[in-house]
Order: structure tokens, then sequence, then C-alpha cells
């Protein structure tokens, strides 16, 4: 279930080269929004914008309850909608923990408030998240969990992530896993290999993550049961899916911005803002992500925007917490670093941004046809900017990308009939 | 909210070996080589830095580094102070970012920073308008440890270029065998890293030394270089026991052969890592070690302030 804050919807009209992959739609078009649904489809001309569907962020962390500092439901849908999204999911990681269906009711009845951009929260699989018991999950589902997530926190257990994947069979839900083996990772603040050798950081290898994933994917085809893998980064991970895929495991991934555009080279800065879990991989890591996006293997870029104080990462690189923003940046940053130089068509980022995610977790697919509601986004491609620390809509600025030039732009964007964003 | 303070103008540090050239090594080097001589004369203190402040900013414990910092400043006739976490506002709870700015109000010319994590040299750097000195951060690096080390290995062999060095122990938890391996490459020495498995962090031949398990490949070595096993910074066993350690590892006569010298950054872990036997030795170059220090010392100090900056290598790779 996605909420958000009532309101009227909005007629207007979009023209331009309008790339929708999923429906083969790239075409020079005007489409007419009439009260929040597509009018009419007409040609057009093709000017300097692109339109496409909105996209769809299936990893957002938005720290309400608990850490309001950083981030509400408002600033964080702001975000969104200033990043082209027209559908974000919240993480469940919060304090308290959205793990009842109280907590769970509240945040829902302060996004119908709120939510400039519609939302959908995940709740915990474990109550606390702490990997002991199982979660209210049909209440939950009734009370409108979008999914079921640990995330921040593994399933150590295996036997309970087996009884999660049985029990969460009475929802139509799936559980989005975090995959970390912490016996593997502790102490970790970096990926094991010739960086966090040289710089003597903690390493946190790759194995960490891809035994978990294998474990998972193991259980899920056991149990007939489909999972989300959430920020992959290592290429056994994918290596992984891609297996599991073949023999008919219902299994879908997601890749995060800075794992497809950065390595762990980026952490010889020591800046806290190159500071992930999982962390930035190798560039053989990279690789294989970026393979198994245009491949499809991995049909979801999500941002796991995780927004921190100022003060907690004005800190000594070890002592940073976890977590860069991205809802703002997304687009700008793939654009640029991937589409750019050749390396991703525009195609598949837009599709992997969009309808992948939506169909990975059972969304309403933004599409472009007559009689569908609007959830449009309009980018002009050429348009350069500069990441600045006061000019995000988001209450944290922890960006991986502070001070660099990128290009392409999200102009408008359009959410459920209403328009939300203006340049 | 954009930050209200200009950025400092760049000036030179000495954060990390990777941002040295061999010249930089060199010219330290020959600097401490040159106070060194001035040191004989009968009143050891030089005008050189009159009117400096110099500020030893300790957030672990540390005997001769920051014994030989203090008196380094002090020869060098500059304006010292050191604060220890203990007893001051970090016992409080204080960042250290506030600590930082607090002692820039007083206007250090040098902040010379040790600190259990890595990047805090890096980060006083940033929020202040002082030369800063890494004097250790965590696992990361102790570059002034191995210029010192180098110092000694060219006073006592009379050379570095070619020189072989085997590097013996726990390198996983070891900033000095990080700055020293990088160290020994800028100047054409060639290391050799020696250890079990479980304490070699995989990759660490990306700096150009080789690495083996087998203590008979320290036999070809000039300097056998041994590593402190660090109880402190183990939080889980490494290794199943030190008994076995030690029988597989460590340092005794019987695996030191003529012609060799043995160094050791200290403190020692007698009959652990090094034999006694062999610490005493005359083999082992220990107290050379920390006289090197000093000197060095001075001149990192006099380096910093009187040497115009390079640009920090760019490592960040995009794309």
């Amino acid at each position: 279930m996605l909420v958000a804050r009532n309101g009227r919807s909005d007629s207007l009209t979009l023209e331009g080269r309008v790339v929708a992959p999923a429906q083969g739609i790239d075409d020079a078009l005007r489409i007419t929004v009439t009260d929040g649904v597509i009018a009419a489809i007409e040609p057009g001309a093709a000017g300097s914008l692109v339109v496409a569907p909105a996209f769809v962020d299936p990893h957002v962390h938005l720290r309400t309850p608990g850490r309001e500092d950083e981030e509400t439901i408002r600033s964080g849908t702001e975000a969104a909608a200033a990043g082209g999204y027209c559908a974000i999911l919240a993480m469940p990681n919060t304090e308290p923990v959205v793990d009842s269906a109280s907590v769970l009711g509240a945040l829902v009845d302060r996004a119908r408030e709120d939510a400039v951009v519609p939302t959908g929260f995940m709740a915990a699989i474990s109550k606390g998240q702490l990997g002991d018991e199982l979660t209210e999950m049909a209440e939950l589902a009734a009370a409108g969990a979008a999914a079921f997530t640990d995330d921040g926190r593994p399933v150590v257990s295996a036997g309970l992530m087996r009884r999660a994947l049985q029990y969460s069979a009475l929802t139509e839900l799936r559980l989005a896993l975090h995959c970390e083996e912490p016996s593997l990772s502790h102490g970790g603040h970096a990926h094991e290999g010739s960086v966090s050798a040289e710089l003597g950081i903690g390493p946190y290898p790759s194995a960490a993550e891809s035994v978990m994933v294998e474990r998972d994917l193991s259980l899920a085809g056991t149990e007939g049961r489909p999972i989300h893998l959430m920020h992959l980064s290592a290429r056994e991970s994918v290596a992984s899916l891609e297996h599991a895929l073949a023999v008919g495991v219902s299994a879908t991934g997601e890749v995060t911005p800075h794992h497809l555009v950065l390595t762990d080279e980026a952490i010889r800065s020591l800046d806290p803002n190159t500071k992930m879990n999982p962390p930035l991989r190798a560039a053989d890591d990279r690789e294989a992500l970026r393979d198994a996006l245009r491949r499809g293997a991995i049909s979801c870029i999500a941002t796991d925007h995780a927004p921190h104080a100022r003060h907690e990462k004005d800190v000594p690189f070890e002592e940073a917490p976890f977590g860069v923003t991205g809802l703002e940046t997304a687009f700008a940053a793939l654009h640029t670093h991937l589409v750019v130089p050749g390396v991703l068509t525009l195609e598949i980022l837009l599709e992997r941004m969009s309808t992948g995610p939506a169909h990975a977790f059972g969304l309403v697919e933004p599409r472009i046809e007559v009689g569908a509601r609007a959830n449009l986004v309009a980018l002009d491609l050429d348009a350069e900017w500069t990441v600045t620390e006061d000019g995000f809509r988001s209450l944290s600025a922890n960006s991986w990308l502070l001070g660099e030039t990128l290009r392409g732009r999200v102009v408008k964007t359009v959410a459920d009939g209403r328009l939300v964003f203006e340049a | 909210m954009a930050e209200l303070r200009l950025p400092a103008p760049p000036r030179r540090h000495l954060l990390s070996i990777a941002d040295l050239e061999r010249g930089d090594v060199e010219r330290v080097l020959d600097t401490a080589q040159s106070l060194a001589a001035s040191l004989e004369r009968e009143v050891k203190k030089l005008p050189t830095l009159r009117g400096r402040t110099v500020v030893n900013l300790f957030y672990e414990s540390s005997t001769r580094t920051l014994a030989s910092f203090e008196l380094a400043a002090k020869r060098l006739s500059a304006d010292t102070m050191s604060l220890r976490s203990a007893g001051s506002s970090v016992d409080k709870g204080e960042s250290l970012k506030d600590t930082a700015l607090t002692l820039s109000a007083y206007e250090p010319d040098v902040i010379v920073v040790r600190h259990p994590s890595i990047g805090a040299p890096q980060l006083v750097a940033r929020l202040t308008d002082a030369h800063v000195v890494n004097a250790g951060d965590g696992k990361h690096q102790h570059p002034t440890q191995a210029l010192l080390d180098l110092y000694t290995m060219r006073e006592a062999l009379g050379r570095l270029e070619g020189l072989q060095v085997a590097v013996v122990g726990d390198v996983l938890h070891s900033r000095v065998a990080r700055s020293l391996v990088q160290a020994l490459g800028l100047v054409g020495a060639h290391s050799l890293l020696v250890g079990p498995p479980t304490l070699v962090p995989r990759g660490i031949d990306a700096l150009g030394c080789e690495v083996s398990h087998d203590i008979a490949a320290i036999a070809d070595a000039d300097v056998v270089y041994v590593l402190r096993m660090q109880h402190e910074r183990m939080g889980e066993a490494f290794v199943p026991s030190l008994r076995e350690y030690t029988a597989l590892y460590g340092i005794g006569p019987a695996r030191v052969r003529d012609g060799q010298v043995v160094m050791h950054p200290g403190p020692m872990n007698r009959g652990v890592e090094i034999d006694p036997r062999v610490a005493d030795s005359a083999a082992a170059l220990v107290t050379d070690q920390v006289r090197s220090g000093l000197v060095v010392r001075m001149a990192v100090l006099y380096d910093v302030l009187t040497v115009a900056p390079v640009e920090a290598r760019v490592h960040a790779e995009v794309a």
C-alpha cells in the first residue's frame, strides 16, 4: 500500500521525446494530463526534454520515527519528488522499529498528511529487528505494510529466515533481504582487497554478502517463495542470483548508484561519504553489477538513501556511520557516469529505475497510456548542475557527489496525477 | 548550510607515506643526518623553530613517540604542549572536531596527532590551519616510524637502495608495516612480509612487496624487522595460541644468520615475537631506532614548516 497526502489532481501537458522502454515507446509526443489522468497522447515536438515513466525507489530511509533531525516524511518525499520519483518504499529500521501495526499505523497516518510522493512502509521481519521472533506479519500486512525486511541488519538465523519465508506466505508480500554474515563482516569498514590492506581498514569481504545471498536463495527455492535481494555489491552474489534465476527461483535484485559508479579506490580519500554498507567494492565487482543490470538479472536501481546528521559524518572514517543520500542525485549521477560515456543505454537506465522496481514489489507500473494515472518525469539531459551541500531538499547532505558537476536534471515530476516537483 | 570558514591555504603535512615521493623521503633523512651532527655539540638546542608552537594531540597511549616529539620540538626551540585524551575534555565526550577547533584557536603551527581511528589526522588537517603530522592513526599509517626506520637502516648498513627487508609477524594490525613497506618501495628497497595467513591481509602485495608464510624465507634478508603481536588490537583470536605463534614465527637466535640486523618498533613482547637473546644482541638496532626517532622527528617538524606543499596525490577513480 502506498500513501500520500490528500490533495487535488493536476492538469498539465508534457511534450518532448517520450521514452517508455517497457512499452516500446520512443517518439516525439505531447501528453495531456487532465485531473491526474493521461487524457491524450498525440504527436508533438521533440524539443529538449525527455519524458518518461517516473521512478520508483524500493529502498529509502526516511528516519521517521526517531531521527527527524536527519529526515522526515515531508523532507524525504520532497527529495524523492526532486529526484523524479513517483513512489518510494521506506525502511523499518527506525526508533522504534516498525514491527507492530500500531507503529505502522501511525506512520501511515502521518504520510497522509506529509508525504509529497506516494510512500510505502516496509515492516520488520523480526521483532525489534533482533532476529529472534517473527513480527505479526498478517496484522502488519492488513495495516498496509509494503514488504518485510530487517534492512540494516541481516536475519542471522537460517531457521528464522526459513520460518519467515513460510509464514509470510499468509500475506501477498515478499521479503527484502539485507544479506550480511556478521561473523565475516564484523569489524569491517571497507571491501577486503588491496585498498583496505594498504589503508589498514578493517576488511568486510565479499563473502560476507555472498554466503548469505547463497543461503537465502537456497531457502527461497526450497520454500517456493519470492525474495528481493537488497543493495548487491559483490560479483559472487550476482553469480548466485543468476544461477538461482536459471533454476527457477523467484528472486529480484537491486543495486545502488554508488556501487555502479564508484569502486573502493574512492575510499583512499578517507571521506566518510564514501563509507557504505555493503562497502564499495573492486572494479570487477562493479563490472559484474553493471553487466547484470544491463541483462536484467538485476532489475532494480535503488538509492539506499541513508541520511545522517552532519556531526555524525564529521568524524574519522572508521568512526563514521555507514550510508549516503541518493534520492536527489540518482538519475543525474547514473546519466553522467554510465549513459553519457556509453556504459549503459538511457532506455535501460529508465526501465531499471521505474518498471523494474515496481514489478519487484507488485506496485502499479508507471505507464504512458491513455486512462492511466499520470506518473511522469521530465528530464533535461543536457543541463549541467553542481551538487552542493545547501542544494538538497533532504535534511541531510551526506552525498558522495558533493562538489561534482553532473549532466542531466529532473525538471518536472508528476506522481499519481499531481505535479510534485518543478525545477 | 555552506561552510562559513574559508578553506586553509595548501600547506605541507605528513599524513601518509603514500603522499610522499622519493625526494621527500631523502630530504627528511638528510636533514635528520645534519641535525644529528649538530646535536653532538655540548648545547643540544637549535634556534630553528623559535616562536613556533607544536601541539601533540594523543588519543592513544604512547611512550617513545610522544616523548620524542616533545623533545624534538624543544630541541628546535619551539613552544610545545601535549594533550592526552585522558584527563582532557575528550573524557567529557568532546568530539575530535571540537577538540581540534579548540586547539586551533591557539594558532599552533604544527599539530601532531595520534588517534585510534583511521582518518583522524586527515580530519584535523581539514579543520585547522596547522600543519598536521600523523603520529599513528589506527591500523593505517605511522609515517615518522617508517622514516626513522629508514634512517636507522641507512646509518647501520650504509645504503637503502637494493636492501632486502623481511617484515615478520602481525601485518594485519600494523600501521608500522604499511608505512614501512611503502617507504622502502620509494627508496628502492625490497620488502617481504612473513606471517601466518590470518595476520597478512589479502591484497597487501599490491604495495609492491612479496608475501610468504614460511619463516625460512627471511634467510636472504639484510634486515629482519619484527612486528609486535598486538594483543590490544585483537578482538578475536587470529592464531590458535601465542605458543604456536612463537614456535612458527618467533625470532630466536637460530633464525638470525650472521650479518643480519634485527629491528623492532617497540614495545617488545620478549619471548613472544622476539627472543630476549636476539633483542639484547649486537644485531639488534632497537635502541638505535629510538635514538633515530628524535632526529627524524626534528627533521619532520622542520620539513613540514619550511618546505612548500605538494598536492596530495589524487586517487579517487570515478567511472
